[in-house]
């Protein structure tokens, strides 16, 4: 047998799946002794170009409470033309289409290979993609040039018949009518005040009242791009709307000394998310906001437009010193469950110096599965180039994005689910699977993704429900089953049905291989959206406090000890990482709220919570690369170690790029050798990392921020803060060795919390 | 001058029982809802006789013809007469005329008798100047005979050869004795009638009888000669005073006109030429004062009537153009102005247009510390200041506080008291000049900026359909270079900005930067906003390109509309918003079709409920839905922003709500009811020309000030008061007035006089903010008689107007009609009472300065509002009760007395206006044609025997029949008929405020009722009494008061 290490990977590359445990312990109570839970990343739309997907609908197990889908899992019987599901038990008939099946005549879906299988479906007509931008126009001149360039861009990076539509505001809220020919026309608002979805379509002009119908049901509208003049196919009028977005103005209502402009964010969200909703419920559809600067009246309000009162600070906000905070964060979730209920998507791209409220809107985001991106001016490549990435193609020449996809995930009886955490809300779609135990956002069979990524990657979270006097025969297997319908950015509607199965194991006879089925990349990223997810709602510290209490757990159950002597204490290989991932977990900004402003940690969280494993990794632990003459580039640790003069450094943060010159390099750079012919070689160290960096900036999203910076320089603290510290002001001359460099900081490093991990595992008293 | 004043016909108003019968015998209608008007007992009114009816119900019937023939024989000699005897009445007994009205012999009839005999007879040419004649001329032929030849000379439209008259000349006594003698019977009683029927027949005896009165009549009040002079003298000027008397020349066109119509009953008409006319006094004023200067040197002084030309010179009271009062003489006590009842009211018309060829307003600049005002009463520095100790210090007129003349400003005084700058400083020389204000007067002490004017257009079904949007559209490109400007500035400062509405609002950007207009549109119209700052208002000039292309594409765009619903407060709301943000003070027009049904504040239903008229519900009509639209007022005149509305209703549109706010901020409302563009549309479009281009000011704030004794009380206008001193008026235009009424406080003393200062702060049409003082100094007389003689009959019944269509929002309308009477015959009988010699009872006697106010109140009585008929339209009533508002003086007397002038008669060679007559259908000829013009409405009035010729010259079709009656203009011919029609339609509506449509009526076509309700002497076809009747009434009246 491969390695699990192999299988690991073999399961991720099929399905997308990797679970935290690959040998599920068979009863409840052992389940729970592991501490981490069963459960397991999962990238729905995981790129998969060796799938072709088949054009025909997937067969439902016809038990009306199961619908599972038909898989390889199933026991099939040819000649009767029956097969029976592997989650319910039920036996169904092939549909007459299946009749000429047999053994040597699989479906596909039966083919072990294809655990994973697309099937595209025919649904209704075709809906376009429907682009809807927000933009702030309280900007400065050279913001506002720059992000309608951007705009102006993006509409030739759009498929064309993707419908397009912009709303404008400032002090007021402005809908631009897009199909109109010889004059510009758009709808204002008032910014201050909250409409609801209704008045908003009635004020727009897009109910009819005639139109509806006797039971008092709306009709749908007939053709609704006909109708909406407001969201038109981008190749009908993407002259207009280039000559429009060229013709936008600053806002003009004068802001007066010591006042910050009046922005009218909340009302111009909810004008778009009614707009959408009235026009084109359940079609996927984006909104994409772009901000300059906090909401600063109307509903959604963050911050007065007093300059004197600054935005609020974590400070703040432990004070309860934050006047709009609840508010807004209120007001702003329940536009995001309006969008998400419809399946549309809202982006934020927010560039500004000071903090644009990203906390309280963080939510339209992260329940619609629609991007955040952060940066200082929307005249930076950072923006411009995350912008652009947002249309990227794949190998299909297709766009990245998928909309509207509900994650439905069946399970084996021995299983229930507890919840999921990641870009989704409920569905709240009830069935016997469902665990009190509610973990994320649980209590539902179903989640709504209004906008998949194929990085987009979900925690589903199980739990085991067998009771520990029923044990399950040996040999036995879990199987779980996640079925993703989406509209692809082709519009075509399709449905993913990923089964993957996991055998069962008596957590007593059998720990150590349970043990070693153990995925510590999979079970720290899970863990670690726990804590991102449970910091969201509770104190920073209380967290952290729970996390060391887990890992602490961990160590006991599985680490080699003698009680009460720390130096006895060993784990096996398949842990050995774990605790380091969460010594870093714990620095990391996600969890500490230091140095960090309300709206980066939202920022930084809303990407944690969704993207894949690997990134998500990167976000826990820094990668870190060492460049020197002595080989070619190598990992090194994330530690103040690595930090030597004759070295350059790339660090890669996921979020940050950082390119750091050790003290020599740099006297070296500064003295211009690398100009010279016969330092040639100096000059080939210094490009090595830009260009590896180079590689990473192309395939990130968001764009992260790129770092040129050399011992001293004041950007180094974007190393020095993450690395190990190893070597600080307090215990450099003790160690009086002349490695590294010394962090100035009273925290931990690595050594310390280890050993006081190893302290407290083998405590007899914890 | 004239102690006694008028003295009218005692016969009808002696008779009172027999008032019933009177009226019967010359209307139409049924005497009933006539009187019911005066709320008088209905039993006076004996049904009338069925013989009556018959002339009544055929004028041109069997009995009458010779009648009419007689009498038009008789007109046209009259008509011609006045020219040929200017002479003789001099020479004669002056008393004639005078007998001719006010015999006040104990047998009325007989009086009536004389006039008749006056009438009939003494038109003759012969020298038979006054009724005493006819009875030494027996032959009553004769004078006809003899003289139709001058006549014939003198009037060459008359037609009817000599011959006829005589030989018709008895018939027609018989007839007259006959059934119309109801008339004279019922008015003389039983005894009378005797003496009436003979005259008739026979009219020498009768003749003699009537005849001997008026000796003694004569001989009763001993002035009576000079009174003569000076009452009618000036008045009846050189022709006036011909034998007939009073008849003299207006007698002309009427007994012309009423040839054949006239029939039996006018035998009664006889008597409308004995009296006051209207047209006499305008005629007699301008002959007198016509064409002169007119110096305001002195304190009370009476000015010319408003009707008459003369030019002014300002030389320390202000002209009357812009103050005009009541009274030029205030009584001194409290107790004499209730005792007279005499309103004490001056209409001040503060941005009033002056002639070219008199001074324009200088601008007087104080410096930074701002104009010299009293330290007390905050007067400014104006003629009445009074200096003293060497002129370091001076006495305010107003308040008599003294206050130290600021060093800048000292001067040394003259030999007589007079500073020696006197007449080189505008504020202490002049009646009018103006202030330059400085930031103290400013809002919010920063500097006004110029105002913007923003139109607003319905785009909703009804006016894309009917062309309007398309033509308003049309217009604004041309009219937008015409907007006002600063004397002698290359182009005007005033702003523009462009909305169009229905249900929703569209705003548009024509900033000069853009390429094509933007379109904004706010449904949100529960609460107002203005969507944009920049490029919403903007210089016409600099956006010219921008805006014409939105201006070519609003009637596309909205060309397959099918919004019929329309807001209308969101509209102005809008445009408030739109002026505040920008800081300016400004007017909106609006051009708006329909009732607001739309969803949104002001929403407005239906409440036009026939029902309720001559209910004590009546009122309610004409009350504005209050709320919104208060506060919308009230936020419009504090942002000094103005609301004028133009209306195309095609049905009820509640304008007593949707004029309310127009009416509280200095606006106008124009009315195009059922619009079709070919038919109205130049009409709309003269008004809407004349209504951007006009002088204004804006953000105005009047304050009246007055010296000791008396204050400023109530003040009707197109304004907004927030407390009880302070008019404020979002903007105010050279027709908009404003009526101040005072009450007493204290005595005043005559010899100091009534002072007043009117001081209006505005903000100019190029954004600066000055201060605009109007001075003028009344006498105090104990004496009442000084009042009455001092009265001013135009800007009376301009108060009378006001406070009575302000009076009924808040009383029924019968009750506001007999307070009019009421306070009418209080002012009369207190007259007659205190200024009058002693006569008898019987007599009417009205003072010289009044003496056609009665033709006046009748006619307001009849107006519109007051008449209270179910056959008017609630929204037209309403209308004319907001039009008349702001009115001046010139404009509430022209349309209560509407100019009637007689075009078939008219000399082609001079370029003046045929001398108007007076307005009753009497004057009237089959073979005239008139134009009648009230300052709201024209019309050219075609008599059914309208030369063919005259038709031709003036229309270009053979005949009557031919004209088209649709015609909107008329058409330009090469001739001297229709260039001198054409000119005088011209110079008529190059007068008025504002446009009046022309609308041709031929005689007896339906279209006629229209035109005939302006004949405001005659019974009014709502209701209403004829100019007789009422006189009666108002004698009934005062003689009731008296006793």
């Amino acid at each position: 047998m491969a390695t699990y290490q192999e299988f690991i990977q073999q399961n991720e590359d099929r399905d997308g799946v990797r679970f935290s445990w690959n040998l599920w312990p068979s009863s409840r109570l052992e389940a729970t002794r592991l501490v981490v839970p069963v459960s397991c990343l999962f990238t729905p739309l995981k790129e998969r170009p060796d799938l072709p997907p088949v054009q025909y609908e997937p067969v439902l197990c016809s038990r009306a409470n199961c619908k599972a889908v038909l898989n390889p899992l199933c026991q099939v019987d040819y000649r009767a033309k029956i097969w029976a599901c592997n989650f319910c038990f039920q036996r169904n008939p092939f549909p007459p289409s299946y009749a000429g099946i047999s053994d040597v005549n699989q479906p596909a879906e039966l083919m072990p290979q294809f655990s994973t299988i697309e099937y595209v479906v025919q649904r209704g007509p075709p809906t376009p993609l429907i682009f809807l931008y927000v933009v702030d126009t309280c900007l400065e001149e050279e913001d506002l040039q720059a992000l309608k360039e951007s705009l102006q861009m993006s509409l030739s990076l759009l498929p064309p018949n993707a419908l397009v539509g912009l709303i404008t505001f400032g002090r007021m809220v402005q809908v631009h009518e897009l199909s109109c020919e010889a004059i510009a026309k758009s709808y204002v608002f008032r910014g201050t005040k909250e409409l609801s979805s209704k008045q908003i379509q009635e004020m727009l002009g897009l109910t009819n009242p005639a139109a509806s119908g006797p039971q008092g049901r709306p009709v749908a509208p007939q053709d609704p791009a006909v109708t909406c003049r407001f969201l038109q196919p981008v190749h009908k009028v993407d002259m207009n709307l280039t000559d429009l977005l060229g013709e936008l103005q600053r806002d003009p209502w004068p802001v007066p000394q010591g006042k910050r402009p009046l922005r009218s964010t909340g009302i111009a969200l909810s004008i778009a998310v009614g707009l959408l909703e009235g026009t084109f419920p359940n079609t996927g559809a984006r909104v994409m906001m772009f901000t300059g600067g906090p909401p600063t009246q109307g509903p959604g309000m963050v911050v007065g437009d007093e300059l004197k009162t600054p935005i609020r600070s974590w400070h703040d906000i432990t004070k309860d010193n934050a006047r709009h905070l609840k508010k807004a964060t209120k007001y702003y979730e329940a536009l995001a469950n309006r969008a998400a209920v419809n399946g549309h998507s809202i982006d934020i791209y927010a560039c500004a110096l000071d903090q644009t409220g990203l906390l309280e809107m963080k939510c339209l985001s992260n329940l619609t599965g629609g991007h955040i991106a952060m940066g200082d001016s929307f005249n930076t490549s950072l923006f411009k180039q995350t912008f652009q990435r947002v249309f990227s193609k794949d190998y299909n020449g297709e766009f990245c994005m998928a909309f509207g996809g509900t994650l439905e995930v069946k399970m084996s009886r021995e299983l229930k689910v507890s919840g999921a955490i990641g870009p989704c809300v409920s569905l709240n779609a009830k069935g016997p699977c469902i665990s009190e135990n509610e973990v994320g956002v649980g209590g539902t069979t179903q989640w709504k993704i209004c906008s998949l990524s194929p990085s987009t990657t979900l925690a589903m979270y199980f739990e085991v429900v067998n009771q520990h006097n029923a044990p399950i025969p040996q040999g036995g297997r879990g199987a779980v089953q996640f079925v993703t319908q989406y509209q692809h950015s082709n519009t075509q509607k399709r449905i993913r049905v990923t089964t993957v199965a996991r055998n069962w194991a008596d957590a007593q006879s059998q720990i150590q291989h349970i043990e070693s089925s153990f995925d510590q990349e999979a079970s720290a990223v899970i863990m670690a959206r726990l804590g991102v997810f449970r910091a969201e709602s509770e104190e920073g510290p209380d967290v952290l406090r729970w996390l060391d209490r887990q890992l602490i757990r961990l160590c006991q159950k599985f680490g080699q000890f003698n009680k009460d002597d720390p130096t006895s204490f060993k784990l096996s290989e398949s842990l050995s990482l774990y605790p380091q991932f969460m010594f870093h977990l714990r620095r990391s900004p996600f969890l500490q709220v230091f140095n960090n402003s309300p709206d980066e940690c939202s920022y930084y969280r809303h990407h944690f919570v969704r993207q894949d494993l690997t990134q998500s990794l990167i976000m826990i632990q820094p990668i870190l690369y060492s460049y020197s003459f002595h080989g070619p580039p190598e990992p090194v640790l994330l530690d103040s170690g690595s930090i030597l003069p004759d070295r350059i450094l790339l660090m890669d943060t996921f979020f940050q790029l950082v390119i750091y010159h050790g003290e020599t390099i740099a006297q070296w750079r500064k003295a211009g050798y690398q100009e010279q012919p016969e330092y040639e070689n100096f000059k080939h160290l210094l490009v090595a990392p830009l260009d590896d960096a180079q590689e990473i900036l192309q395939n990130r999203f968001p764009m992260p921020r790129y770092i040129d910076t050399e011992h001293g320089g004041s950007q180094a603290r974007f190393l020095l803060s993450k690395v190990n510290p190893s070597q600080t002001h307090n215990n450099l001359y003790s160690w009086g060795q002349e490695t590294g460099a010394p962090i100035l900081t009273d925290d931990v490093s690595l050594q310390v919390f280890m050993d006081h991990l190893k302290k407290l595992a083998v405590s007899s008293a914890a | 001058m004239s102690q006694q004043g008028y003295v009218a016909t005692p016969p009808y108003s002696q008779a009172q029982p027999g008032m019933g019968g009177y009226p019967a015998g010359f209307g139409s209608t049924p005497a009933q809802p006539l009187y019911r008007h005066y709320g008088g007992p209905p039993q006076s009114f004996p049904a009338p006789p069925t013989g009556m009816m018959k002339p009544v119900s055929s004028p041109s019937g069997m009995p009458p013809p010779q009648v009419p023939s007689h009498y038009g024989s008789n007109g046209q000699q009259n008509g011609a007469h006045p020219q040929s005897y200017p002479a003789p009445p001099y020479g004669q007994p002056p008393q004639s005329p005078y007998h001719s009205m006010a015999h006040q012999g104990p047998p009325p009839a007989q009086q009536l008798t004389n006039q008749m005999g006056a009438m009939n007879l003494g038109y003759g040419p012969g020298p038979m100047q006054s009724p005493q004649v006819p009875p030494t001329s027996p032959p009553t032929q004769q004078p006809f005979q003899t003289a139709p030849p001058p006549a014939m000379g003198h009037s060459p439209l008359g037609p009817p050869p000599t011959g006829p008259h005589s030989s018709q000349m008895a018939p027609p006594q018989s007839p007259l004795a006959g059934p119309p003698m109801a008339g004279p019977q019922s008015m003389g009683g039983p005894p009378p009638m005797g003496g009436m029927g003979r005259p008739f027949p026979g009219p020498p005896p009768p003749g003699a009888g009537g005849f001997q009165q008026p000796g003694p009549g004569a001989a009763g009040p001993p002035g009576h000669p000079q009174q003569l002079q000076g009452q009618f003298g000036g008045q009846m000027a050189g022709p006036g005073m011909a034998g007939p008397g009073m008849a003299g020349p207006g007698m002309a066109g009427p007994f012309q006109g009423g040839a054949a119509q006239m029939a039996g009953p006018p035998q009664k008409k006889l008597d409308p030429d004995s009296i006051p006319s209207t047209t006499q006094v305008i005629e007699d004023d301008q002959a007198k004062r016509g064409g002169q200067v007119y110096t305001t040197n002195l304190r009370g002084q009476v000015p010319p009537l408003v009707t008459t030309d003369y030019t002014v010179q300002d030389q320390g009271n202000a002209s009357p153009r812009f103050m005009r009062c009541t009274t030029y003489s205030f009584p001194c006590t409290a107790d004499l102005a209730k005792q007279c009842q005499v309103p004490l009211a001056t209409i001040i018309k503060p941005f009033a247009t002056v002639p070219k060829n008199e001074t324009p307003m200088y601008v007087v600049n104080h410096g930074e510390t701002g104009p010299i005002r009293c330290n007390r009463c905050k007067a400014y520095m104006c003629p009445y200041m009074q200096f003293m100790d060497g002129g370091r210090r001076y006495q305010c007129g107003f308040c008599n506080c003294v206050n130290e003349v600021p060093p800048f400003y000292f001067q040394h005084l003259d030999h007589m008291g007079k500073r020696v700058d006197f007449y080189e400083r505008p504020e202490l020389s002049l009646g009018s000049y103006e202030f330059a204000a400085t930031l103290d007067y400013c809002k919010n002490n920063k500097p006004a900026s110029p105002p913007a004017y923003i139109f607003m257009i319905d785009v909703s079904y009804a006016n894309i359909k009917s062309g309007l949007v398309r033509l308003v559209c049309d217009e604004l490109k041309t009219l937008l270079d015409n907007l006002p400007r600063e004397d002698g500035a290359e182009s005007s400062m005033v702003k523009v900005g462009f909305v169009t509405y229905n249900k929703i609002l569209h705003f548009y950007n024509v900033k000069s930067a853009l390429a094509q207009p933007q379109m904004m549109v706010v449904s949100d119209t529960a609460e107002m906003f203005v969507p944009l700052l920049d490029g919403f208002l903007v210089n016409f000039q600099e956006s010219r390109a921008v805006i014409n292309n939105l201006l070519d594409q609003i009637p596309d765009m909205f060309a397959d509309t099918n919004e019929s619903e329309t807001v209308f407060a969101p509209v102005i709301q809008a445009g408030v918003e739109a002026l505040k943000a920008a800081e300016c003070s400004g007017k909106l027009f609006i051009f708006h079709s329909s009732i607001p049904t739309a969803e949104a504040p002001g929403k407005l239903k239906n409440r036009d409920d026939k029902k309720l008229i001559n209910t004590e519900k009546e009122k309610t009509l004409f009350q504005p839905q209050k709320a919104v639209y208060e506060q919308l007022s009230k936020d419009c005149v504090s942002q000094g922003c103005s609301v004028d509305l133009f209306l195309f209703p095609s049905q009820y549109v509640d304008i007593a709500t949707m004029g309310d706010v127009a009416t509280h901020t200095g606006g106008s409302i124009f009315k195009y009811s059922n619009f079709q563009v070919e038919r109205d549309g130049q009409h709309f479009l003269s008004d809407l020309r004349k209504d951007v281009e006009k002088a204004i000011g804006f953000d105005a704030i009047m304050r009246v000030r007055t010296s000791t004794g008396f204050r400023a009380t109530d003040f009707f206008g197109a304004i907004h008061m927030n407390n009880t001193t302070d008019v404020e008026m979002a903007a105010v235009d050279c027709d908009k007035a404003v009526t101040v009424e005072f009450k007493h406080d204290d005595t005043l003393s005559e010899e100091t006089g009534a002072l007043m200062q009117c001081a209006l702060l505005y903000t100019t049409i190029s954004g600066q903010r000055r201060l605009r003082i109007h001075n003028l100094s009344l006498n105090c007389s104990a004496q009442l008689s000084e009042l009455y003689k001092s009265c001013e009959t135009d800007a009376l019944i301009n108060f009378f107007t006001k406070s009575a269509y302000r009076a009924m929002l808040n009383q029924p309308l019968k009750t506001v009609r007999e307070n009019l009477v009421n306070q009418a015959a209080h002012m009369l009988a207190c007259y007659r009472k205190n200024c009058a010699s002693p006569s008898a009872a019987s007599q009417l006697i009205l003072p010289d300065a009044m003496k056609v106010f009665p033709v006046y109140l009748n006619s307001l009585l009849k107006t519109g509002p007051l008449v209270g008929s179910a056959e008017l339209s609630t929204d037209d009533r309403a209308h004319q009760r907001l039009s008349t508002t702001a009115m001046g003086v010139e404009d509430t007397q022209l349309l209560l007395y509407p100019r009637l002038i007689p075009l078939h008669n008219m000399d082609v060679a001079s370029d003046v206006v045929p001398t108007p007559v007076r307005c009753s259908e009497e004057r009237l000829t089959d073979a005239g044609m008139f134009l009648l013009e009230n300052g709201c409405s024209l019309f050219l009035w075609l008599g059914q025997a309208c030369p063919p010729e005259l038709i031709q010259s003036i229309f270009n079709v053979p005949s009557l029949a031919h004209v088209p009656v649709d015609l909107r203009s008329l058409p330009e011919l090469d001739n001297p008929q229709s260039k001198k029609l054409r000119s005088i339609v011209d110079s008529l509506l190059d007068q008025r405020p504002s446009s009046m449509k022309l609308l041709i009526v031929k005689q007896k076509d339906r279209s006629e009722i229209m035109f005939r309700q302006h004949l405001v002497e005659d019974k009014g076809l709502h209701g209403g009494a004829s100019y007789m009747d009422f006189l009666c009434y108002v004698h009934r009246e005062i003689r009731q008061v008296l006793t």
